[in-house]
């Protein structure tokens, strides 16, 4: 990106003044490197942002901001509801609550290391991941709008895990206001099959040993120490989320128009918050986030299972659960002024300061535990809210790093076995049912996570915690 | 991947994603080759074999929303029957696409399938005809 056209506010921050049409500013929190190697598509995507209807305070971009639809992906916006503030499908995105869920076992490498082969093949085994692959439930439609009203709640009342995980999810499992009858028949069925499944792509469940602590005070309330063996599982609301956000996409596109909203791109379609479409596109929106909680939770009860084999005396409970892809009705405080918001988080992590109300009592001194996913090979991380977050963020992070390479690159620079074979040198385990898979994902494919963290701490949009190293990783 | 001088298909690079284009003699030629583009973006093309027919219906009011509802529907139809697509017979009336797409059940170990599509999008999309009467359809697939 051309920083000429840029006005610097901080090392760490850049603002593009309100210009043709702009209602308000666009900032995009980066350090110097960072900026300069980001698309001048994400200039043009946060810029456009910008001139939608109702948006507050100003249109943000993360440091690990890249190329979106419409949206760029680390895109996060806030909309009045009294000031005709709009929804987004597309400022959601396809994979509604996309998010990543870590969980503590209580082991360290060395517990690990004689069962590291077995228990690969028995993750990559249990858990059904991949094109193609189809989960162990099915769900009819009773139970189908049960799981869409109730998220991890309906998944642990099923007999999915455990009452106390819901403590550690955001919006404690479930998110209220899910509408199952505005998800068509087409998105239900899509999901039919699909509960408890990964995905594919760069989705992915690891084990991780935290190989790094920068703060211990938080580290100590998050309950992770350097050596401490981690599992961290990344993925959606599958099919579901992807129907509804096909569908709502077309119905948003044609029907701006007729609600006076003049798009600048199409990708950009979008409903009043208080239209009917709006309405509906919300009350199915928030079923998929309960779908991909819903999900993770699955997942979490196949990936206990399979421990307990290894481990009978284990318990792995929940360090957090965030999701990335969503649009949430918070309060937040704009020149002084109480409100509440529609916050659009495109590839953006909530990232709550100290002391919010909506977080569980064990975080209220440290903030929101924010999970940085990495990709296979490379670095994930643990951040915290920081506090003072909401005037510079709507109390948002960043989400990872972000590819540097496409994938039809990748597939030509590298073979699925030789990246296999490079991080087994490095003590790191892969499996996938996709040789293809594994050399699209390769580690070289993608930015350098640290810079990402390094630039959100700075910004003061959250601290960093701690640092994790892949030791298994099942790709999905 | 040609088959001849204006009918075949390329990807294009999208930062997070990847770009798919068809171009063809005619309309329905460009939205074929797109689709075959679109299986190539998750495995090989010539993997899939073109065995079991299915019948696929789409309406929109412009060529543009036509292109992402018939990839969209592709999409669905891959997810909801399991299944890859490796050939397609098109007839477009005016808003109104009647197709048969041609495919197997995915096989992981033969397809080594490496992603699924989420759905088509409305990014760099581009239905219409080139100066040498050519058709191009394009757009971004969310992956």
């Amino acid at each position: 990106m051309d920083t000429t056209r840029l006005t610097r506010l901080t090392d760490y921050s850049w603002q593009i003044d309100p210009e043709g049409g702009m209602r308000v500013p666009a900032i995009i929190y980066a350090d110097q490197q960072l900026i300069e190697q980001m698309d001048d598509k994400v200039y043009e995507q946060v810029t456009n942002v910008a001139k939608l209807p109702g948006i507050v305070s100003a249109s943000y971009a993360m440091p690990d901001a890249h190329w979106g639809y419409g949206f760029p992906i680390g895109g996060v916006a806030a909309f009045d509801p009294n000031d005709d503030g709009i929804v987004s499908a597309g400022g959601v995105g396809f994979d509604i609550s996309c998010g990543v869920r870590d969980l503590h076992t209580g082991l360290t490498r060395a517990d690990i290391e004689p069962v590291k082969i077995n228990l690969a093949n028995s993750l990559l085994r249990d858990i059904p991941a991949g094109v193609g692959s189809t989960g162990h439930i099915h769900l009819d439609k009773t139970g189908m709008d049960a799981m869409l009203e109730g998220g991890a709640e309906w998944a642990v009342k099923s007999g999915y895990g455990m009452a106390e995980d819901l403590d550690r999810i955001e919006e404690h499992g479930r998110v209220s206001d899910a509408m199952p009858d505005e998800v068509s028949d087409h998105a239900k069925k899509r999901q039919r099959n699909e509960m408890g499944t990964l995905g594919s792509g760069n989705h992915y469940l690891e084990i991780q040993e935290v190989i790094e602590v920068y703060d211990h005070e938080t580290a100590r309330i998050f309950g992770i120490t350097t050596g401490d063996i981690i599992i961290s599982i990344h993925c959606g609301s599958r099919g579901l989320g992807h129907q509804i956000g096909t569908e709502f996409l077309k119905r948003m596109v044609i029907s701006a128009a007729n609600y006076g909203i003049k798009l600048p791109d199409r990708e950009l379609a979008c409903a009043p918050l208080t239209s009917p479409l709006g309405k509906s596109y919300l009350g199915a929106m928030r079923a998929a986030i309960n779908c991909a909680l819903a999900n993770r939770q699955i997942i979490t009860h196949i990936t206990r299972n399979v421990f307990h084999h290894f481990f009978p005396q284990i318990h792995l409970d929940l360090l957090f659960d965030v999701s990335h892809n969503t649009c949430k009705l918070e309060p937040h405080t704009v020149n002084g002024k109480k409100c509440k918001l529609y916050v659009h988080r495109k590839g953006a992590t909530r990232a709550f300061s100290p002391g919010n109300p909506d977080l569980p009592d064990v975080f209220q001194h440290s903030g929101q535990p924010v999970l940085i996913g990495g990709s296979m090979g490379t670095a994930s991380h643990i951040l915290a809210g920081n506090a003072g977050n909401d005037q510079l963020s709507f109390s948002s992070a960043c989400h990872g790093a972000g590819r540097s390479m496409s994938r039809r690159q990748a597939f030509k620079s590298w073979r699925g076995r030789q990246v296999s074979d490079e991080l087994a040198e490095r003590g790191i385990i892969i499996r996938s049912h996709t040789s293809r898979g594994i050399a699209e994902e390769a580690p070289g494919a993608y930015k350098n996570v640290d810079a990402v963290v390094d630039a959100a701490d700075h910004a003061g949009l959250a601290r960093k915690v701690a640092k994790l190293q892949p030791v298994i990783c099942i790709k999905g | 991947m040609k088959t001849n001088d204006e009918c075949r298909w390329e990807h294009f690079s999208h930062e997070a994603d990847m770009g798919i284009r068809g171009y063809g003699n005619t309309l329905e030629e460009a939205f074929s080759q797109a689709a075959l583009a679109m299986t190539a973006v998750i495995c090989e093309l010539n993997t899939v074999i073109p065995l079991i027919p299915r019948k696929i219906e789409c309406e929109a009011p412009d060529p543009e929303l036509l292109f992402v509802d018939w990839l969209n529907a592709l999409v669905y139809e891959m997810a909801v029957s399991k299944m890859l697509f490796s050939r397609f017979d098109i007839k477009i009336n005016k808003s109104t696409l009647r197709a048969t797409a041609w495919g197997e059940p995915v096989d992981q170990a033969r397809h080594q399938a490496a992603v699924e599509v989420k759905g088509a999008t409305y990014t760099e999309l581009k239905v219409n005809r080139e100066h040498d009467g050519a058709w191009i359809a394009q757009c971004v697939i969310d992956v």
